[in-house]
């Protein structure tokens, strides 16, 4: 095998070595690991309503994912998903509950989708906007966003947007709201998975499309391989660095969409829940390619569903431990040398 | 006498491509060995393949008598076996010392390093081989040449007892390439054996004992240098008589199309790389400067292109087509119709994990015709890329699939010179080291080409180390030195001097040194 087919099915190793492991500590923990995976089953993909659950949480990690994957192409590491995220969704409940109801849905939806996208795009071209003009590594200045965004949101939700006696922003008007799936065709019963699951898609398809199809992907990828010979080729790889944290902050914000319009219909602490981070590891598995980054998503929606709904049996953390080796497993296969 | 390497049948297949086929040869204990062959003919593969760094998919290898395999290039040093790369290994912030010692430290994890006792001891051997550098220097000081004597003495204070080096002089001045013969010339006098892969025929004839030629994976023939010729040479590496020197038919230059005014350039540390530079070149003229590194082409041809580091002082004008092009990027000089070949090619040329086909339009890749609506017109691409690599011969059975890093180096340069000249609406082309490393064939073809251009009206400036690249093609000469145009030959002396041969070349190398 060469090593670039090897490449190709690194991830698949990695998900079963990584299986593997967590079978061992299932049955350290005093379980029996195919009793644990059956329940995981029975409650994922066996009824409609845990299939739905599982693509609510993939729905979210794909955009988080992307937004990761993007900025990877020119050697990024953008690692703000999360403050994106959590930002874009605040951004989104306020202007879902701001417009007036004589807004109809045609429009309203796309208000709260690009309020979401500028809160985004605001923190990731902060991020690239440091990279270029100051020279700021990505990765510090992500982080402290991160850290900045949290202060904010709780600032603006405790002091300024909660209802009051509540912990949550007001509820946004019915326009804003996005039909569940369950609504439309009956499929994934109860379970929150909406629409927003098809712009997911939609945005993992654009994103190929654009990496390896247009002229600003294909400079985008030049600038991320060799920075000096994008250069002499006349390729300004400031504006890209700049744009393409700018995107990648508006797509994480797009994942906001699935929380407040599709879900939960109001911000509240703790909603972003983590989906930021765990992008990065949707990233990593998916070697930051936009099509895989979809069954990468897959399989860490069932980990973290997954890992809710047998809790009565086995420590969740088991679950965590799980996606975090298949991510070393990931980088280790892949730094091997062959 | 006894073998210091013998290869039997060896073979070596990357995928469907046979890089060694059948490989068999001797070399005598002493001897100095060379190897030509054209590009792609794998001769590259060969030595990796002797050094450890490719295990062979057939046949056997004996050093010194003795049967090997060699998993890893840790074998073949433990063998005596050393190699020199074409782009050097070097840890350009440690210093001449340091990198020689790299991993030789002893092994214990606390014992203190001693420099100084292995300072003196590199010392010792630099000047015992007459190749002096100081072992306290970081590498990052060090001219091209410096650092190549640092790669052979890594060798050497390995206890190497065979030297391979794959195109040692490529990237040499002339001066540095006499040097460096002495020193190969001295070290097989000790019995030591070299095996060097270079283009040069004239190298091959003035340094080596023996010589074989490989095409496409096979060994067509060896002889013994003193029974050959140039043209013999070229004969077997192509298969077809090669021209050494091209026609190059009297110009007819027209206006002027690049004028360098009173150009100077000091760095932000102040050094002075540029002063009065002035020149001009004609539409259908060949300019040539003539020039060792370090005499500031690499300042001048950075700021034609916009690229220099905007931090040093630049005094007086570029003017192309009328107007001044100072402080433009290389988007807008590109857009203007300027063409150009960068000196590093690896480095800055091309992108080495993009296919041969999506190199063939980088930098052009904004060009109308290659996109299609949203994206590119994958079609478009391919068609020319295979247009291309037609009219360039570029030796590459997949261009769509094929990495260009996979590409042996003189096949890599053609992908750029193909490009770069065939830039539609070109008005001026500037061309840096354009022949570095590719075969006589490829020369050939190369420079037919750029002739070509400049019958169909474009300008040329072309920067080579080749004095006899620039007689062959240029009009008229720039000797650059220290910074400035010491002299400018004219067209009549050029054409002359062309006539004249070898004193000629003597003179334009007087007056860059
Ligand atoms: N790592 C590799 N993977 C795939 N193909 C390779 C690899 N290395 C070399 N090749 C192919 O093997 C053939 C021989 O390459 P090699 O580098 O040995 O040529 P070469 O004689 O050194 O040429 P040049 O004079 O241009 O340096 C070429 O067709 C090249 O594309
Ligand atoms: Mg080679």
């Amino acid at each position: 095998m060469t090593a670039r087919t090897f490449r190709y099915f690194i991830p698949l190793l990695a998900v079963a070595a990584a299986a593997l492991c967590s079978m061992a500590l299932i049955a350290l923990s005093g379980r029996d690991p195919f009793m644990i995976f059956e329940k995981l089953f029975r409650a994922t993909f066996a009824s409609g309503y845990g299939t739905g659950q599982v693509l609510f949480k993939t729905t979210t990690l794909i955009f988080t994912g992307l937004a990761v994957a993007l900025p990877f192409k020119a050697r990024l590491f953008n690692i703000g998903g999360e403050g994106q995220l959590q930002l874009a969704a605040l951004a989104a409940a306020i202007t879902g509950a701001l417009l007036p109801s004589s807004v109809p849905p045609i429009a309203a939806v796309p208000l709260a989708a690009l309020a979401a996208m500028a809160a985004g795009a605001i923190w990731g071209a902060s991020a690239g906007l440091l990279k270029v003009r100051f020279g700021v590594n990505e990765v510090i200045s992500t982080i402290m966003l991160n850290f900045i965004a949290q202060a904010a949101a709780g600032y603006l939700l405790t002091r300024r947007f909660a209802e009051p006696s509540t912990e949550h922003t007001t509820e946004i008007g019915r326009a804003s709201m996005l039909p569940k799936i369950d609504e439309l065709s009956g499929l994934f019963t109860g379970s929150p998975a909406n629409i927003t699951l098809l712009l997911a898609l939609g945005a993992a398809l654009c994103a190929a499309l654009f990496l390896f199809r247009s002229r600003g992907g294909y400079e985008l990828r030049a600038v991320g391989l060799q920075p000096e010979a994008a250069a002499w080729a006349g390729i300004r790889s400031g504006h890209h660095v700049t744009a393409v944290m700018t995107v990648a902050g508006a797509v994480a914000g797009l994942g906001a969409l699935n929380l407040v319009s599709g879900y939960k219909h109001y911000y509240e602490a703790g909603l972003t829940g983590g989906f930021g981070f765990s992008g990065i590891a949707v990233a990593l598995l998916a070697g930051a390619h936009p099509l895989w980054i979809v069954p990468a998503a897959l399989f860490f929606g069932l980990l973290e569903y997954g890992g809710l709904a047998v809790g009565a049996y086995v420590p969740k953390d088991i679950f965590m431990i799980i996606q975090a080796l298949t991510i070393l497993i990931v980088i280790v296969l892949n730094a091997r040398k062959l | 006498m006894q073998n210091a390497i013998r290869l039997t049948a060896i073979s070596k297949n990357f995928g469907t491509v046979k890089a060694c086929s059948n490989v068999s040869l001797s070399i005598r204990s002493g001897a100095i060995y060379a190897v030509v062959g054209e590009n792609g003919a794998g001769k590259s593969t060969l030595a990796r393949l002797i050094y450890g760094m490719h295990q062979p998919d057939g046949g056997s290898m004996e050093i010194n008598g003795s049967p090997v395999t060699f998993a890893s290039p840790g074998d073949a040093i433990a063998a005596g076996v050393g190699m020199v790369h074409q782009h050097f290994m070097l840890v350009p912030t440690l210093t001449v010392t340091e990198n020689v010692m790299l991993g030789l430290e002893k092994q214990s994890l606390f014992s203190t390093l001693d420099p100084k006792n292995s300072a003196e001891n590199i010392r010792q051997l630099s000047l015992k081989y007459g190749m002096a550098v100081d072992p306290l220097a970081p590498v990052s000081t060090l001219s091209v040449g410096q650092e190549q004597r640092v790669e052979i003495l890594k060798v050497l204070y390995r206890n190497a007892r065979i030297l391979i080096l794959d195109e040692p002089t490529a990237v040499l001045t002339p001066l540095e390439t006499d040097q460096l013969f002495a020193v190969l010339r001295s070290l097989a006098k000790e019995g030591k054996t070299i095996l060097i892969i270079t283009h040069k025929l004239d190298e091959v004839l003035a340094l080596a004992d023996t010589v074989t030629v490989m095409s496409r994976g096979s060994v067509t023939g060896t002889l013994p240098c003193q029974e050959t010729s140039k043209e013999e040479l070229a004969r077997m590496m192509v298969g077809r008589s090669v021209l050494l020197r091209v026609e190059n038919p009297p110009p007819s230059p027209k206006k002027t199309m690049l004028t360098v005014e009173n150009l100077g350039y000091r760095t932000a540390t102040g050094i002075e790389k540029l002063e009065g530079v002035s020149f001009s070149v004609r539409e259908g003229e060949i300019f040539g400067i003539a020039g060792v590194e370090g005499n500031g082409q690499s300042e001048l041809l950075s700021l034609l292109w916009g690229l220099h580091d905007r931090n040093g002082r630049v005094s007086g004008k570029i003017i192309f087509e009328g107007s001044d092009i100072t402080g433009k990027n290389p988007a807008q000089i590109a857009g203007l119709g300027v063409s150009h070949i960068p000196e590093n090619r690896l480095k800055h040329a091309v992108i080495s994990g993009f296919s041969v086909a999506d190199n063939m339009i980088f930098g052009r890749h904004r060009e109308k015709r290659f996109h299609q609506g949203f994206g590119f017109d994958r079609q478009a691409v391919t068609r020319y890329a295979l247009e291309l690599g037609k009219t360039y011969d570029i030796r590459c059975t997949d261009l769509e699939n094929t990495p260009l890093g996979a590409l042996s180096g003189g096949n890599q340069q053609k992908v750029v010179v193909a490009r770069e000249l065939d830039r539609p609406g070109m008005k001026l082309l500037i061309l840096a080291q354009p022949t570095r490393g590719v075969d006589i064939g490829a020369i050939e073809q190369i420079h037919r080409s750029i002739i070509g251009a400049r019958d169909r009206g474009a300008a040329i400036l072309l920067v080579s180390s080749e004095l006899d690249e620039l007689i062959a093609l240029s009009t008229r000469i720039g000797a650059l030195y220290q910074g400035s145009i010491r002299r400018i030959f004219t067209r009549e002396e050029v054409s002359e001097g062309r006539k004249r041969g070898r004193p000629f070349e003597e003179e334009l190398g007087l007056s860059i040194t």
